[in-house]
C-alpha cells in the first residue's frame, strides 16, 4: 500500500535555514545540509528546500547547498524558489535535486511547465500554488506571496495538471505561519479536482493538523516546517502519531 | 571493478551517481559515460532512465552503436546490468507511453499505463510503497519482505514470463517492481532515493560476482 508522506520543509535564505511567520520576521536556525541530513536520518520521506527570497537576490548559493545535500541525503530532494526558466531547472537537477517546485514562473509563462515536463519528465515537476481566500474562492499569488494574480486556484490546479505537473504543492497563504492548521477546504477541493498527488502546506501547528490534512484534506503528502524545525516534534513522533490514527506511513 | 552508469541524456542521473559513489568501496570505480569502448570494458552497467519510455529509447538510439553495445554486454556476454525505472522498462519489447515505441527486447513483455481505476488511484504513483518479494533475488539479499522503496512512475512493465519477477508492489494491482533474469536486473523503484534499504540494494549489485 502506498504510504502518505511527511515532508519537512526548510526555508533557505542566503544558504541558511529560516522560517517566517506569514513570510516576514525571519529567524535564523541552521545549516540546511545538516538539517536535511538530520531529517532524512530521522525518517523524513522527502526533503523540501524553498529558497524564499531568491527572486530578488543572488541565488547561486542554493546550487552549492543542493549539491552538498544530495551527496548526504538519499531520499528525494525537492527545491523551489526563484525558478524562472527551463535552464534553471536543468541546473538544479544537475546539482542533485530530484524535483523542482515552480511557483511564479508557472503563472507567468505556462511554457516553463509544459517544456520542462516534456524534457525532464512530469515526475520532477512540482507546481507550487500559493492560494489566498477571497470570498468563496481562492486566488493564486506569486512572488513569495506578494502579488495577486487574480487567477482561480482550482481552475489553475487543473490547468497545471494538464500542462504536465507531476504533483501540486498547495500552500494556504492565510494559514502559513499561523500554526492553526491547513486550509482543509482548499486542500480537499483541489485534491478532488485533479488526479495527481497534492502536497498540503501552510499552517501546521500540531500533529492533529497533519492527520486532518490527509484524512479531510485528501492530501497524499503533508509538508511542515516550524513543528519539526524548532524541535516541537520529531518526524518519527509525527509518523507514530499518524500510524496510531490509522494513516499508512513508512515506519 | 569498473561500473559504468550509462549517460545517454535520459534526464537527471545525479542522484544515481551520488548513491553509487556513496556505496562503492576503494576497489570499485564508478564511471559515468556513453563512450562505447568504456562501456565494453566495464564489469557492470547501470542503465538509469527518467521521463517517458519514448524519450529514453529515442535518446538511447541517438547514440550510434549504443543499443548494440548494450546488447552485446547484457545478452551476448551476459555481464551484470541493472536498469532503474525507465531503465528497467526498456527491457521490454514495446512501450505505449506517448506512442508505440520499440524497446530493447531483452525480456519479452510490454510497458503500459497503470490502470488507475477511473481516477481512484492518483497517477503518477509517487511515494513510498512496500515491496512484496516473490522470489529470491541477488539484489534483494538482506532486504526484508515489505520493505519500503521510493516510486515515481505512471507506466508499468508487464513481462510475459512471470518467472522473471522478483518483487511486486500493490498500487491498483500488483505492479512488477523488481526483475531478475540471469545477469539482468531491474527495479521500477528508485534505490538511489530509497534511503538505507535502497543503498543496500545498490551494494548487493556492486557485490555481485
Amino acid at each position: 500500500m502506498l504510504k502518505n508522506r511527511i515532508i519537512p520543509c526548510l526555508d533557505v535564505k542566503n544558504g541558511r535555514v529560516v522560517k517566517g511567520i506569514n513570510f516576514v520576521d525571519l529567524k535564523d536556525a541552521g545549516d540546511p545540509v545538516e538539517q536535511a541530513k538530520i531529517y532524512s536520518d530521522g525518517g523524513a520521506d522527502e526533503i523540501c528546500f524553498l529558497d524564499i527570497t531568491a527572486s530578488n537576490e543572488n541565488r547561486d548559493i542554493i546550487y552549492d547547498v543542493v549539491e552538498k545535500t544530495s551527496k548526504k541525503c538519499f531520499v528525494p530532494l525537492t527545491v523551489g524558489g526563484g525558478i524562472r526558466s527551463v535552464e534553471d531547472i536543468n541546473k538544479l537537477l544537475n546539482c542533485g535535486a530530484d524535483k523542482v517546485s515552480i511557483n511564479t514562473a508557472a503563472v507567468e509563462n505556462s511554457k516553463v511547465v509544459i517544456e520542462s515536463s516534456k524534457k525532464f519528465g512530469a515526475q520532477c515537476i512540482v507546481v507550487a500554488i500559493d492560494a489566498k481566500k477571497n470570498g468563496d474562492k481562492w486566488e493564486v499569488f506569486t512572488h513569495g506571496g506578494r502579488n495577486n494574480s487574480g487567477i482561480d486556484a482550482l481552475e489553475y490546479a487543473k490547468k497545471m495538471e494538464k500542462n504536465g505537473a507531476g504533483e501540486l504543492l498547495v500552500t494556504s497563504m492565510d494559514r502559513d505561519g499561523t500554526q492553526v492548521g491547513y486550509d482543509i477546504d482548499l486542500m480537499s477541493k483541489i485534491s478532488s479536482k485533479v488526479n495527481i498527488p497534492v502536497i498540503a502546506s501552510g499552517g501546521v501547528g500540531n500533529l492533529d493538523h497533519l492527520v486532518d490534512g490527509i484524512k479531510l484534506g485528501k492530501a497524499s503528502a503533508v509538508l511542515a516546517a516550524s513543528i519539526f524545525h524548532y524541535g516541537k516534534h520529531s518526524v518519527k513522533e509525527a509518523k507514530d502519531y499518524l500510524d496510531s490514527k490509522g494513516i499508512p506511513v513508512r515506519i | 571493478m569498473k561500473v559504468t552508469i550509462v549517460d545517454y541524456n535520459s534526464g537527471n542521473i545525479s542522484s544515481v551517481i551520488n548513491s553509487f559513489r556513496e556505496v562503492a568501496n576503494d576497489k570499485v570505480s564508478i564511471m559515468v559515460t556513453s563512450d562505447l569502448n568504456k562501456i565494453k570494458s566495464s564489469d557492470k552497467i547501470v542503465l538509469p532512465g527518467q521521463g517517458s519510455f519514448k524519450n529514453c529509447m529515442d535518446a538511447l538510439n541517438k547514440i550510434k552503436g549504443l543499443p548494440d553495445t548494450l546488447n552485446e554486454f547484457a545478452i551476448t556476454n551476459k555481464k551484470p546490468l541493472l536498469g532503474i525505472c525507465v531503465g528497467l522498462q526498456m527491457f521490454a519489447d514495446i512501450g505505449y507511453e506517448e506512442t508505440e515505441t520499440k524497446g530493447l527486447g531483452w525480456i519479452s513483455g510490454k510497458v503500459s499505463k497503470i490502470n488507475n481505476q477511473n481516477g481512484k488511484y492518483k497517477l503518477p504513483h509517487i511515494g513510498w510503497n512496500e515491496i512484496n518479494i516473490v522470489k529470491e533475488s541477488k539484489i534483494l539479499q538482506n532486504i526484508k519482505n515489505n520493505s519500503h522503496m521510493y516510486f515515481v512512475h505512471s507506466y508499468e512493465f508487464i513481462p510475459n514470463d512471470k518467472n522473471v519477477i522478483s518483487a511486486t508492489t500493490d498500487y491498483s494491482s500488483d505492479i512488477v517492481c523488481s526483475i531478475e533474469k540471469e545477469n539482468i536486473f531491474g527495479t521500477q523503484f528508485h534505490p538511489e532515493k530509497s534511503d538505507k534499504i535502497g543503498l543496500n540494494l545498490i551494494k548487493n549489485f556492486l557485490n555481485l560476482k
